[in-house]
């Protein structure tokens, strides 16, 4: 895992401090809340409906034991004793007050993290794939390139005040696990035909009121060059992408409206003029971190075999260990989806619970999935019994993932200021439903997301079965979606017609599942079969 | 009128800056001001005669002006690049970055808090137009 050296830390430290300061001349009234907002959004800080929001840093997902303590014990210090892992693979408190910012910005930084540009219009939190550096398909762990760009990001003087938000995320294999494609920039390493390793760009996509897949713009960016490569992208972004209109604003619609053509030429020239002045770090220092993410000792010949006489223990295998790419060894998926339960909460003690069972079994490693789990990667297989049964115990063993179940969803009207609807209470009733009629097994592979209005939060756009939380005349109204991927067989879901109240959209997922199951051929998916025979189906099931 | 700050020696340009498309038809002089739309790249056949660009600010979140500033800055321009407009304490030290050297706000700035937010930030990770050296050169010196 990457560690802070002294420069990393005084950066940290500076940022404390600034905001402490910052703060300070807010309550003396020197900042109007117009211009205390972008100030306070930069270090996470949200206004909620109850309640200030803060969102912590996770870079790519990665932590270690020592800090998920810390993030416990901040759930039990300055907020109601729970988090919820987002899907930006980061973490919220919902009930923070201003006057505690600081202090927990302090907590945070003794433990080498922090909420710099977890908000605002900058560039956000780098996020990547959660087996990064376990996974059998990967060519290279893609976390080096994407803490090199944390760096590069991290108070840029010149994105800092950009149209609008911007995501990155880095991935290293043909499997994408990260919705690259859905991303301002989505960045693939990939391999040459001669054997080098590059970067191929794509940009313009996102979720949003506007959905988009992002266009690939350059194949193959040669790694010292990373960074130029980037800067040029967003330097094209912050002169010409639209500030007239806040919804028009995204890159995506600065690719879409120029033309994803013109936007390359432009970003060509930039980066010729950049590659000229310099702007690239010295190629060292991406040999540095790599040290950071070289592989754990594991132990050599780690035995296959695992003892699957306890039948649930040998479903929550099947379901949610996946291949690693040392032999005698899985990545462990803890599920936040216990039925009924709130897509990606933890309390405090389960926070514990799971850095304590890193250090026992995974190299002292956690990831934060943005499907709102945690990951143990690096576990042998002959601890896996003794694992589950610590998760099953705090109610962390729920074998879920991937399935109905395993549900992603934005925080809805129960917290959010923005939305229409509510989320949490639909993702229940349909985990419930589907644990109450025993189908969540055979129905496989189903991705299911729920939005609670259209800025997409919860991936609507991209669930095999999405869900979109409307306000229609003062009432909740849910529209259906069907048959979108952020994998690497990337698509945008379809809406199926009119929308339904709370009631009527669990019975038409359970309904648009039904015909699934009639019409599913061998090996099938909810998504490939939604491919195969197309929408109407599923209409005539629906509204008949 | 709040108080320009200033961080150069030589003697200020003394009449007011024209756009950039009177600069462009015309002209002798050696001020122009560019707002977030114009394409600061057309000025760089002309930078010799060139002694002052400000870079207005209209509303603070606008940061278009900040890719003005360096690209002027990396065409060689050494004449004074002033922020104008509104122009706020947390973003004085971004600015310097990008190659402004005068400062002139709609409202008046406590000069302890300028002077704390030019301070704040020991080390820096990136190159910009400034002549600080990043992290990563001076960990690999």
């Amino acid at each position: 895992m990457y560690k802070y050296d002294q420069y990393d830390q005084a950066m940290v430290d500076a940022r404390v401090e600034e905001f402490r300061d910052q703060a300070r001349r807010r309550l003396e009234g020197k900042l109007t809340e117009d211009q205390f907002k972008p100030l306070r959004l930069m270090n996470g800080l949200y206004l909620q409906l109850h309640a200030y929001m803060l969102r912590v840093a996770i870079p790519y997902g990665t932590l270690n034991s020592l800090q998920m303590h810390v993030l416990a014990d901040i759930a039990d210090k300055y907020d109601r004793g729970y988090g919820h892992f987002t899907t930006r693979q980061n973490i919220q408190y919902n009930w923070i007050k201003l006057e505690d910012a600081a202090d927990i910005l302090a907590d945070l930084a003794k433990v080498e993290m922090h909420a710099i540009q977890t908000s605002g219009n900058c560039i956000r939190n780098i996020s990547s794939d959660h087996f990064a550096g376990a996974a059998a398909d990967e060519i290279v762990d893609p976390r080096p390139y994407a803490e090199l760009l944390r760096q590069w990001s991290s108070f840029h003087p010149e994105f800092s005040y950009l149209p609008r938000k911007f995501k990155i995320a880095v991935i290293a294999s043909d499997t994408d696990r990260a919705a690259m494609r859905l991303h301002d920039i989505g960045i693939q390493i990939v391999k040459n035909d001669a054997g080098e390793l590059g970067a191929a760009f794509y940009v313009g996509g996102g979720m949003g009121r506007t959905p988009m897949v992002a266009p690939c713009i350059n194949g193959f960016v040669p790694l010292d060059r990373l960074v130029t490569y980037a800067e040029a992208c967003l330097r094209v972004y912050n002169r010409h992408g639209r500030r007239d209109n806040k919804y028009k604003a995204r890159i995506k619609i600065l690719v879409h409206e120029m033309g994803a053509e013109e936007y390359t030429r432009q970003v060509e020239a930039e980066y010729a003029h950049l590659l000229e002045e310099g702007v690239e770090p010295p190629f060292a220092e991406l040999e540095r971190i790599r040290t950071y993410f070289e592989d754990p000792l594991f132990e050599a010949g780690a035995p296959e075999e695992v003892d699957r006489s306890d039948p649930d223990f040998a479903v929550w295998v099947d379901r949610n260990t996946v291949a690693h790419k040392e032999a005698g060894y899985v990545s462990a998926v803890i599920s936040l989806k216990p039925v009924g339960g709130i897509p990606g909460d933890a309390t405090a003690e389960q926070m514990r619970l799971m850095a304590d069972l890193a250090k026992d079994y995974s190299f002292d490693e956690l990831r934060v999935m943005h499907t709102q789990n945690i990951v143990l990667p690096h576990v042998r297989k002959a601890d896996l019994h003794a694992l589950w049964t610590a998760l099953d115990e705090a109610g962390l063993g729920s074998p879920n993932l991937d399935t109905v179940e395993d549900i992603i969803a934005c925080p809805g009207l129960d917290y959010c200021s923005l939305a229409n609807a509510r989320s949490i209470p639909i993702a229940q009733r349909i985990s419930e439903r589907f644990a109450a009629n025993g189908k969540t097994g055979t129905l496989g592979e189903l991705k299911l997301k729920i939005s609670g209005c259209i800025n997409a939060c919860g991936h609507h756009h991209a669930g095999h079965i999405g869900i979109l939380g409307v306000d229609r005349k003062g009432v909740e109204n849910y529209q259906l979606l069907l048959g979108g991927s952020e994998a690497e067989d990337v698509s945008l879901a379809k809406i199926t017609g009119p929308g339904f109240d709370e009631n009527g959209i669990v019975d038409a997922v359970e309904t648009v599942t039904n015909v699934y199951e009639s019409e599913r051929q061998d090996g099938e998916r909810f998504l490939d079969t939604y491919r195969r025979i197309g929408m109407n189906p599923f209409k005539e099931a629906l509204y008949g | 009128m709040a108080e320009t700050l200033r961080y150069r020696d030589d003697q200020p340009v003394d009449h007011p800056a024209v756009t950039v498309d009177a600069f462009l038809d015309q002209s002798n002089a050696a001020a122009v001001r560019i707002e977030p739309g114009d394409d600061a790249r057309e000025l760089l056949p002309h930078l010799g005669r060139l002694s002052l660009v400000e870079v207005n600010f209209p509303a603070f979140g606008d940061g278009r002006g900040y890719s003005s500033a360096r690209i002027l800055r990396e065409a060689g321009y050494e004449g004074e690049l002033r922020a104008v407009g509104d122009v706020l304490v947390d973003q004085l030290a971004y600015m310097r970055r990008c190659g402004f050297d005068a400062f002139e706000p709609d409202q008046q700035l406590d000069k302890d808090d300028v002077q704390a937010a030019f301070d704040r930030w020991p080390e820096v990770y990136q190159d910009a137009a400034d002549d600080r050296t990043p992290i990563w050169t001076k960990r690999h010196a």
